[in-house]
């Protein structure tokens, strides 16, 4: 079978020749020469923007670089297109999964195929697959439907098709992005395993450091589109590679901590309400956040982190219970939100919070547009929306081509500066954030966090939900874990133990 | 990557993404891709004519004469564009909160009605008051019926789309119930219709021309309809709620309220379409009524982005192409039909043609400069 005659052939070693990629008068690729040797495993750092993205679209023939030549196994090689990139031994895996959700992973992987056959025989498809499976470090469940697999089974199946489709050098984009650390953890192991006994090489583009460190051979750093280091991961300290990354530039440190917490701001008692599939219960039996304290809940996605942020800004009706603001009962109406200066970050700011087709100006007036002083208005102001947007946009940073661009034109960590700019401006009494720096580059993660403290010091009652344990431990004061949609444990964070946080996430208690 | 791009040029560059050019460009794509849409559609409908045997050049030139060739042939277009410029609001509106409204139809022939009713209540009142009256009636039956639409899909997530378009079906089959049934005029024999309204009660033309005052009704109601949706915070909500209606939802926006107002608000305008179809043209309410003006509508909503404005001009456009029917079935010895064949063909352009936006750099001078 062909497949076994691929994974006989071993890994692929890649090397790039002054790889340069223009696009009119704009150099996205800068003469980058990297070399991935057969069998490593290989990270490519850079912000975002750095270039990594137009790095590995030229070597996998998505694009066509303007010069430079890439070799295979020392041999130069075209690649005209993914499909001769394919025909290489080349695949990638992408951040977002590719899997069709209603077809189990054996149907997945079938008909991923290009020589699948019009009539399918599964009884010899599942004899070979198994067959296949029995030679790979890792199993998923090849019997079920694809959307019935967790994130990191899915990542998983992602990783064991470009090893079925006989693929020997692997781009991994940002392949952690959607997995909880231990999903993560043990998906990169199984990689790491895969190119130790040489079956496979892998080039993975990440954002973060621990990955590196904990599982790359070797390292490159792209600035600006140019090559600004390469090395062993062995030699190298993450100051290093942060200072490859980010050039001179300083990072804005997290503000220090100031003040002591007043009075509570939000209370919740007794709130109940169906989860998104109708099936399960959110139980809030108490959660209280008080004036100048950040509360960190900690948890694996789909607990009811996303549930509870919906019942906070209203888009999910609480069977049972009160929410209270400052004493009050709160229905997250825009007036309540505006009198007791309650303001919302919500995850994944350009599909939460924001219109993408509609103008950063008109973006960053959604919260004050029907305001005039401290009074309501009918008729629009084009003049005034335009004149806070331009001052906002310049006292947050925000880099955009045109204050009449769309939303969707700027990256995503400007989109997070824009919403930044709008939510924290003005008295805020009252911050629920959820998941603020997800896929962020780090100047935009040290900014964000910094604003974040900022307003906590600022006497802001702060509730963070995040995935990032990392981010919780950072920020807050106390530090809850969302497990089964149920609060299983709070502590200050001071007398916060990692080991015990994550076996309630895990729902181990 | 846009985002790293060194500044080149000074400050007047006349490729600055903050320049006249650039919101020159930005506004041309709603422009722009329809109308290369409606040409795609027209040299679409042309095969087809040659496909009979027949024309194209002929065909254009004598839709030209038909619709725009000579002040009676304008007259002609313009008395048919004021249903269109109403029954296009009804699809525009909601579409600006991200609805898909399909059934105006329903609400037309329900204004119709109502108006047809209420007029025969309104025996020796003077015409200031009854027609006010009258047009106050058919706008409610419409906003009842369309914001029902509304109402359905915000409370029970009901596809509006699907939802509209039976409701046209149910529209149509009540008011056959009615003229045929409670309503009927006696007098109407071959077809059944509401009693004739009362001279005064008519809504005559406008002066020294053979156009109802309804085309002037109709352009109050787009650029009132574009006052609300570019310039009041109620549109600038709706904006946000057609944008992203999780992000409207976050700011507190009134969603629901939003949805059923400005379906009503669409509906309104059709039944007013249906007050002037029964007040100024076939002088009382029957089967008429459900003559396809709701479903031209769509088409020039969709033609115009459903920008109230611009509705104004492609309605006209519209009115003149189905003007010239009766010209082209005497002259080219085609069906009447044709002419809704030929909406056909520009509507399936339209629908393609949605796919194109934002693909162009021309457009997006954010973009001008990276690639």
């Amino acid at each position: 079978m062909t497949v076994m005659g691929h994974l006989a052939a071993g890994a692929l070693g890649i090397e790039t020749l002054g790889m340069t990629m223009r696009f009119g008068g704009f150099t996205a690729l800068d003469r980058v020469s990297i070399r991935v040797a057969p069998g490593s495993f290989h990270a490519l750092l850079g912000e975002n923007g750095a270039g990594k993205s137009t790095l590995v679209k030229c070597m996998m023939g998505f694009y066509h670089a303007t010069e430079g030549q890439m070799l295979v196994d020392g041999r130069e090689a075209r690649v005209p297109d993914p499909r001769a990139a394919h025909a290489l031994g080349l695949g990638m895996v992408y951040q977002h999964f590719t899997l069709v959700p209603s077809l189990t992973a054996a149907e997945n992987l079938v008909i991923s195929r290009k020589d699948a056959p019009r009539i399918i025989d599964w009884r010899s498809e599942n004899a070979a697959l198994e067959a296949f499976m029995a030679q790979m470090p890792f199993a998923v469940p090849l019997d079920q439907p694809v959307r019935a697999l967790s994130a990191g089974e899915k990542q998983k199946l992602e990783i064991l098709k470009q090893l079925y489709l006989g693929r020997r050098f692997l781009i991994l984009d940002e392949p952690t992005s959607v997995l909880t650390p231990d999903e993560a953890d043990e998906v990169l192991g199984h990689v790491k395993a895969l190119c130790r006994e040489g079956r496979i090489t892998v080039l993975m583009i990440t954002h973060k450091f621990r990955e590196v460190t904990a599982y790359a051979d070797e390292v490159t750093v792209l600035r600006r589109g140019r090559l600004a280091g390469t090395g062993r991961v062995a030699e190298l300290s993450h100051a290093d590679m942060a200072r490859m990354m980010m050039g001179d530039a300083e990072l804005a440190q997290p503000a220090p901590r100031a003040g002591e917490a007043g009075p509570a701001v939000l209370s919740v008692e007794g709130v109940r309400a169906r989860d998104r599939s109708g099936l399960k219960e959110i139980v809030i039996d108490a959660l209280e956040v008080r004036a100048g304290e950040i509360v960190g809940i900690a948890g694996i996605s789909g607990n009811g982190q996303m549930e509870l942020m919906e019942i906070l800004t209203g888009q999910r009706p609480a069977e049972a219970g009160t929410i209270r603001v400052k004493q009050t009962p709160y229905h997250a109406r825009r007036e309540e939100a505006r009198v007791k200066c309650v303001r919302y970050l919500p995850e994944e700011p350009l599909h939460n919070a924001c219109a993408a087709k509609m103008s950063v100006t008109e973006n960053i007036a959604f919260r004050t547009f029907d305001m005039n002083g401290s009074g309501t208005r009918f008729w629009l102001s084009g003049r005034e929306m335009k004149a806070r947007a331009a001052d906002l946009v310049a006292a947050f940073r925000v880099k955009t081509a045109s204050l009449d661009a769309p939303m969707a034109s700027l990256s995503g960590g400007n989109v997070q500066r824009a919403v930044l700019a709008r939510e924290l401006t003005g008295d805020v009494d009252l911050l629920v954030i959820s998941n603020p720096c997800f896929g962020l580059d780090f100047t935009a993660v040290a900014e964000i966090r910094a604003r974040i403290m900022a307003a906590r010091n600022g006497g802001a009652a702060v509730l963070l939900m995040s995935e990032d344990l990392d981010e919780i431990m950072e920020l807050s004061d106390r530090v809850l874990v969302m497990s089964e949609g149920r609060i299983a444990y709070a502590r200050a964070v001071a007398e916060a133990d990692l080991a015990e946080i994550g076996h309630h996430m895990g729902g181990h208690a | 990557m846009a985002m790293t791009t060194p500044p080149i040029t000074g400050a007047r560059d006349i490729l600055s993404p903050d320049g006249w050019l650039a919101a020159l460009a930005r506004r041309s794509e709603a422009v722009v891709i329809p109308f290369c849409a409606l040409l795609a559609g027209l040299a679409a409908f042309s095969l087809f004519l040659l496909m009979q045997g027949k024309s194209p050049a002929d065909f254009y030139s004598i839709v030209y004469m038909g619709g725009f060739g000579s002040s009676f042939s304008w007259q002609n277009t313009l008395s048919r564009t004021a249903p269109l410029l109403l029954a296009a609001l009804c699809v525009a509106l909601p579409a600006r909160l991200g609805l898909v409204v399909i059934g105006g139809e329903g609400a037309i022939v329900l204004g119709g009605v109502a108006c047809g009713a209420v007029a025969g209540l309104l025996i020796g009142v003077p015409g200031v008051l009854g027609i006010p009256l009258m047009a106050a009636a058919g706008a409610l039956a419409g906003a009842v019926w369309i914001g029902a639409v509304g109402a359905l899909r915000h409370y029970r997530g009901v596809n509006e789309t699907i939802a509209s378009l039976l409701l046209a079906y149910i529209a149509i089959a009540l008011m056959n119930h009615l003229v045929e049934g409670p309503l009927r005029d006696p007098a109407s024999l071959n077809k059944p219709s509401t009693a004739p309204l009362a001279e005064q009660l008519r809504v005559g033309d406008l002066p020294g021309w053979n156009v109802h005052w309804g085309l002037i009704a109709g352009i109050v109601a787009c650029i009132a309809a574009w006052v609300l949706i570019e310039r009041t915070t109620w549109g600038f909500a709706a904006r946000i709620a057609g944008g992203n209606v999780r992000a409207a939802q976050v700011q507190g926006l009134p969603v629901g309220r939003l949805i059923i107002g400005f379906t009503a608000l669409g509906g309104a305008f059709a039944g007013l379409a249906g007050v002037f179809e029964v007040a100024a043209v076939h002088g009382s309410a029957n089967a008429s009524l459900a003559g396809g003006y709701g479903y031209t509508g769509i088409l020039i909503a969709f033609l115009a982005r459903h920008n109230p404005l611009a509705i104004i001009p492609v309605a006209i456009l519209l009115a003149g192409f189905e003007a010239s029917s009766g010209l082209i079935q005497r002259r080219m010895d085609l069906p009447d039909a044709t002419v809704l064949v030929l909406q056909g063909f520009v509507f399936v352009a339209i629908l393609c043609s949605e796919t194109l936006y934002g693909r162009f750099r021309l457009f997006a001078p954010e973009r001008w400069r990276t690639a």
